[in-house]
């Protein structure tokens, strides 16, 4: 048991992470709240591709006259490639939904869902 | 040309960037390079479809690094058609968003032509790569646009684009895992590379939660109920031009995504015995049907019906997928088609009543048959290829997919699809009665208006004549690329 967890922390840790992500999208009412947890969310699944490309003994992928050409002495880099890339989509969807909160609370003056929905209610 | 596959995605970025920089000097030219842009990728785009179909697939390798190591593109008549598709669509709808922004949403207009053209971007990109990762990349492209278009719209939009905006990250965010581990299984991201490794790998667990994760992202992003609930707000709140671009192709090429990875990755006979996901998405689909076509029943407002409707529809498109059948897949592959030019003309008809009389609720459409007869004219032609009557290009579609659920002898299917012909026609006949027999309501002018401007009417008579036409050469289609897409079904 203890070892079984052992060997799969990261995983667990992973799921936990996107849990903790997931319910602060859907449960918090405080758009600003569902945005913490879009991040939470996110990196989540960074920390899970990055523990992917782990590697004991492995050195960073630059090849190094002294181990020569065998893969396994070199983490693997694409994960990390990968995850550069997601992490500017996730930089974009972060800016969006930062700039839709920005229009949100401009309009409605809360960021409070049931407020917003309040307040639309009334302007009809 | 080599260089096919990838030219359709390349020009929209290009123009888009050019358009951002036409608008800064004068607004006009901004429009009209977005035009431009929209306009050469129909040529292009047909083009590829014609090449692909007559010399098969068509293979392309980014920065010229081969594959699996290298991004590779692959222009299929699958994806050639779909690029079609799109690049039709997007013309049409940009050719009409001139008048329809200016009147709803004038001040966004120089920087919604160029996210617009960024949307088509990555929609076509979605299409044609053939990388997993590279799939991702182009789907949050095309949501990114999708948010920001879906929120310049009235009231509510931007809670509705926030709601959008955090359902598609989850759904993306369950892609890129099922990436992580179907890339940790085979150590590699080609599709076709992939598929070649998963063969040992059937049994492995890890490929099961992939194959998991990417559905459950991919079936968020179309819609498929019951993660439908981001739909209609959306779809309500936001300009008209918006929603005729964004409704007819922006969930179906989710759909497409979920169809590629079923046929060119995990392989059918894996979706249907070994992770019984097709089973799934059938099933759920057939609900989807069910409660889109009810609730469409329970609106007043004709874009919100037409949003519910919208559930409904692109739920057809995942029943024929969950059939796991030839048949089924034709009629899902020849619904994308069709429902793309129906809801288009009937979501670009709601932006040209609005145009005229600035009202969006059905009761209020009452004697709009005689004073907009061009217009109301599309809108039956669509309402009718929406129930399903020939020879509109609706009737073929649902033919299919009956003939695929008797092939697989499942009589709820049949039956779900009878049923909901038969609501299709309860809301889209009351809108009908409504516009050619009710009287006009005492609280609207009494002054007769006219058809909306040339620039809106011509791209909503496109589209339904676009119904029509498709109705007609439907047998053309299905024997020259549907059935060769759906031919590797027929032996799993």
């Amino acid at each position: 048991m203890l070892e079984d967890f052992a060997g799969r922390y990261p995983y667990f840790l992973t799921a936990a992470l996107l849990v903790l992500g997931l319910y602060g999208m859907l449960a918090k009412r405080n758009l600003f709240k569902q945005v913490i947890g879009m991040t939470i969310f996110q990196t989540a699944i960074f920390l899970f591709f990055i523990q992917g490309a782990a590697k004991w003994g492995g050195t960073v992928p630059v090849l190094d006259p002294a181990r020569g050409t065998d893969p396994a002495q070199y983490v693997n880099p694409l994960p990390h490639v990968l995850i550069l890339t997601a992490i500017v989509v996730g930089v974009a969807n972060t800016g969006v939904a930062l700039a839709l909160l920005y229009t949100i609370h401009r309009r409605f003056g809360t960021l409070d869902e049931a407020r917003i929905l309040e307040k639309a209610k009334g302007e009809h | 040309m080599s260089h096919l596959p990838l030219l359709v995605p390349v020009v929209y970025l290009v123009f888009s960037l050019l358009s951002v920089l036409g608008g800064l000097w004068r607004r006009s030219l901004g429009y009209a390079l977005a035009l431009v842009g929209a306009g050469v990728c129909v040529p292009l785009a047909l083009w590829g479809l014609f090449q692909a179909l007559s010399q098969g697939r068509i293979r392309y390798a980014l920065g010229g690094w081969p594959p699996p190591f290298g991004i590779e593109y692959v222009l299929d008549p699958l994806a050639g058609l779909l690029c079609a598709l799109i690049a039709t669509i997007g013309l049409v709808v940009l050719v009409y968003a001139r008048w329809s922004v200016a009147r709803e949403v004038p001040e966004k207009a120089p920087l919604l032509y160029p996210v617009a053209l960024l949307l088509l971007s990555g929609l076509t990109g979605i299409v044609v790569t053939g990388d997993l990762f590279n799939l991702f990349v182009f789907l949050e492209i095309a949501s990114l646009s999708a948010y920001a278009l879906l929120a310049t719209g009235r009231g509510l939009a931007p809670l509705a684009a926030f709601r959008y905006l955090m359902m598609g990250m989850i759904a993306g965010s369950f892609y890129l895992l099922g990436v992580g581990f179907l890339y940790f299984s085979t150590g590699s991201l080609n599709m076709a590379d992939v598929a070649e490794r998963l063969e040992p790998l059937a049994g492995s667990r890890a490929v099961a939660a992939a194959a998991l994760l990417m559905a459950l992202g991919l079936g968020l992003k179309m819609a498929l109920f019951p993660l439908h609930l981001w739909l209609p707000d959306a779809y309500t709140y936001a300009p008209s031009a918006v929603t005729g671009l964004i409704a007819p192709v922006m969930t179906k090429v989710a759909g497409y995504a979920l169809i590629r990875l079923t046929l060119d990755v995990f392989g059918p006979a894996y979706m249907t015995e070994r992770v019984p996901l097709l089973p799934v998405v059938g099933w759920l689909a057939a609900g989807g049907i069910l409660v889109g076509s009810v609730m469409a029943i329970a609106q007043t407002d004709f874009r919100r019906m037409l949003a519910y409707s919208s559930v409904g529809q692109v739920a057809y498109v995942a029943l024929g997928l969950g059939l796991g059948n030839p048949m089924g897949l034709v009629g899902a592959l020849l619904h994308t088609l069709n429902h793309a030019f129906m809801k288009g003309c009937l979501f670009l008809v709601a932006g040209g009543v609005f145009y005229r009389e600035g009202v969006t609720e059905v009761p209020h459409y009452a004697g709009l048959g005689r004073t907009m007869p061009w217009t109301m004219a599309a809108l039956t032609v669509g309402a009718v290829g929406m129930i399903g009557i020939p020879p509109t290009a609706g009737f073929f579609s649902k033919w299919y997919l009956v003939l695929g659920a008797l092939d697989a002898r499942n009589w709820v299917f049949v039956g779900v699809i009878l049923v909901s012909s038969l609501l299709t026609a309860v809301y889209f006949f009351r809108v009908l009665e409504q516009v050619y027999t009710a009287p006009r309501p005492a609280d609207m002018p009494a002054a007769p208006h006219s058809d909306p401007p040339l620039g809106m009417l011509v791209p909503i008579l496109v589209l339904g004549a676009g119904v029509l036409v498709l109705g007609l050469i439907n047998s053309l289609i299905v024997t020259h690329v549907l059935q060769r897409v759906a031919a590797p079904l027929a032996g799993g």
